[in-house]
């Protein structure tokens, strides 16, 4: 088959699912269409004609790049993220951009201006979030892989929800250039798939050291694909019970038991471990999260790209009424929790403080990794909640993130596995976190899970 | 907490309908933020960024040479108003 029948399919599996899921902002036909015709007459690209989605905060050049906000709905990327040109480099084509929550601040996706997107298991549910467009997109079928961002779970809660497999590699791992930056300690570029060899490819294409971004890394980029088959006897995987007790749902709970009890049979060591500040990792994380938030939301004033303010007489009133109409409720919300931590007589109180137990959440990983290669726990607390049920109370909607969050804090990588479905048929993902670098040894025991223990299923909504 | 001066440091222009939504919402986050308070942290180092030892000893500099950038009209091409080579903006003053 052809690269351009390939991409025509995906292109209109994606139009004709769209109204249901609502999980593309952008399908990008004319765009895709093109460099299929070109693939065609390329060789020895290793991700040759594969259609991929990216969330709409990676900037594409030439296509709409809106961060699932107001403020920049009419934005077309001036250059391409360093992973996009990395991908394009490889041979991959962006058949178009997916929904998420504004500027990446939500775990439902219902925080997009232009809609939320619905789950592919049940549309009455919500895909996750951040990156629930992306996430929606892989688990409906109309593409295999596709990327999204993490800042405190926006990749592994949403692949959790939708039954697919996702990853958030090292702080340093993937460039973030072109990655429209919310919180700058925290934020990753992360990738989706529906099994673990499709993800490994794709990170081994983006990741690596790239010059214009400092914060990557200089460290080697190994075969990920190699790690797969490797043998998991003889592994540690951590568990930290006591955070596997109150505030998680029966079902996941029970599935999450099921899951230690096949790794132990498929030969890994099981050892108890503890973290014991984790538990404080949602009160650093939105402490962080949202000074850093409020500072680099200061560039959206309406003067250089986006939307500006109508009516306006002078320059003050232009950015107070711009961002006003611009950001939505969740945005604000953070940029004035960031504004108020960071202001004068409290910078002390919260932001100095949130940094030091950061360490001490982190100190408590470098500790466990001494006894065990990865740490399995939940992804998230419950499966997909309903459309509606938690956007009146943010901080019920910040608890979710309880198992994610402290892995974005700690800087180490982590991923998200399906692991069996709830008594109604909605997806139940396991997580694993490693050590530094370690992205190998976690797409390792996801493939060896997942090939051993498939999802039988599928979700109600996918292509034909 | 003062939203409406909160508001004002960040250059939002909220409603009051907004104040009167955000203010138990946000004392609420920051009651739980607070629960910090009962973590000893004295003698810890504060972590300043997310990098890792590797990250830390990557060598970021490169020589100061003159290199390529967006050229003029397509920075300028997405701004809401352009004119002559320059943004523009509402008066100042």
């Amino acid at each position: 088959m052809s690269i351009r029948k390939d991409i025509e399919t995906v292109l209109s599996n994606a139009e004709k699912l769209n109204p249901q899921l609502n999980s593309f902002l952008s399908v990008e036909s004319e765009h895709a269409l093109a460099r299929a015709d070109y693939l065609e007459s390329v060789d020895g690209l290793l991700l040759k004609g594969l259609a991929i989605a990216v969330k709409d905060n990676i900037c594409t050049k030439g296509l709409r790049t809106s961060c699932g906000s107001r403020i920049l709905h009419n934005y077309r990327a001036q250059f391409d993220a360093t992973a996009v040109k990395r991908l394009n480099a490889a041979g991959a084509v962006v058949v178009g951009k997916t929904n998420m929550d504004e500027f990446a601040m939500g775990s439902s996706n219902e925080s997009s201006a232009f809609g939320p997107v619905m789950n592919p298991w049940d549309p009455s549910r919500v895909p996750g979030g951040s990156s629930g467009g992306s996430a929606a997109a892989v688990a409906s079928g109309v593409v295999r892989v596709a990327l999204g961002s993490e800042t405190g779970g926006s990749v592994r809660q949403p692949a959790s929800f939708c039954g697919i497999v996702g990853l958030k590699p090292t702080y340093g791992r993937i460039s973030r250039y072109g990655l429209v930056a919310f919180a700058s300690s925290l934020d990753n570029i992360g990738v989706f798939g529906q099994n673990a060899a499709d993800i490994a490819k794709v990170l081994g294409a983006i990741a690596g050291r790239d010059q214009f971004d400092s914060t990557s890394a200089d460290v080697p980029v190994p075969d990920y694909s190699s790690f797969l088959d490797a043998d998991i006897a003889g592994k540690t995987v951590g568990v930290p019970r006591q955070l596997i007790g109150e505030g998680v749902d029966d079902e996941v709970k029970q599935a999450i038991l099921r899951s230690i009890e096949n790794f132990r049979a498929l030969g890994a060591n099981i050892v108890d471990i503890e973290l014991p500040y984790a538990r404080y990792g949602i009160a650093v994380y939105y402490i962080i999260a949202t000074a850093e938030a409020s500072s680099n939301l200061a560039r959206f004033d309406g003067v250089r790209y986006g939307f500006r303010a109508e009516d306006v007489e002078e320059l003050r009133q232009m950015y107070f009424k711009t961002r006003e109409e611009g950001f939505g409720a969740e945005v604000k919300r953070r940029i004035m929790l960031g504004t108020y931590v960071l202001s004068s007589g409290y910078y002390d109180a919260y932001y100095a403080k949130a940094q030091k137990v950061r360490t001490l959440v982190k100190r408590d990983y470098i500790e466990a990794f001494r006894h065990c290669d990865v740490i399995l726990t939940p992804t998230s607390p419950s499966v997909a909640f309903k459309l509606g049920e938690k956007s009146s109370d943010p901080l019920a909607m910040y608890l979710n993130d309880i198992y994610t969050v402290s892995a974005n804090l700690a800087g180490i990588p982590g991923i998200s596995v399906p692991c069996g479905l709830s008594a109604e048929g909605l997806p139940i993902g396991f997580q694993l976190v490693g050590n530094f670098w370690s992205e190998g040894t976690l797409l390792n025991l996801a493939h060896k899970y997942e090939t051993e223990h498939p999802l039988e299923a599928r979700p109600s909504i996918f292509v034909e | 907490m003062d939203v409406r001066q909160v508001a004002k440091l960040a250059h939002l222009e909220i409603s009051e309908e907004e104040v009167a939504l955000y203010t138990p919402q946000m004392d609420e986050i920051v009651r739980y933020v607070e629960q910090l308070g009962e973590v000893d942290i004295e003698a810890i180092e504060p972590m300043l960024g997310g990098l890792t030892d590797e990250g830390k000893a990557t060598f970021t500099l490169r020589d100061d040479e003159t290199k390529g950038s967006l050229d003029q009209a397509s920075a300028l091409g997405q701004a809401p108003s352009a004119v002559a080579g320059h943004f523009r903006v509402p008066k100042v003053l």
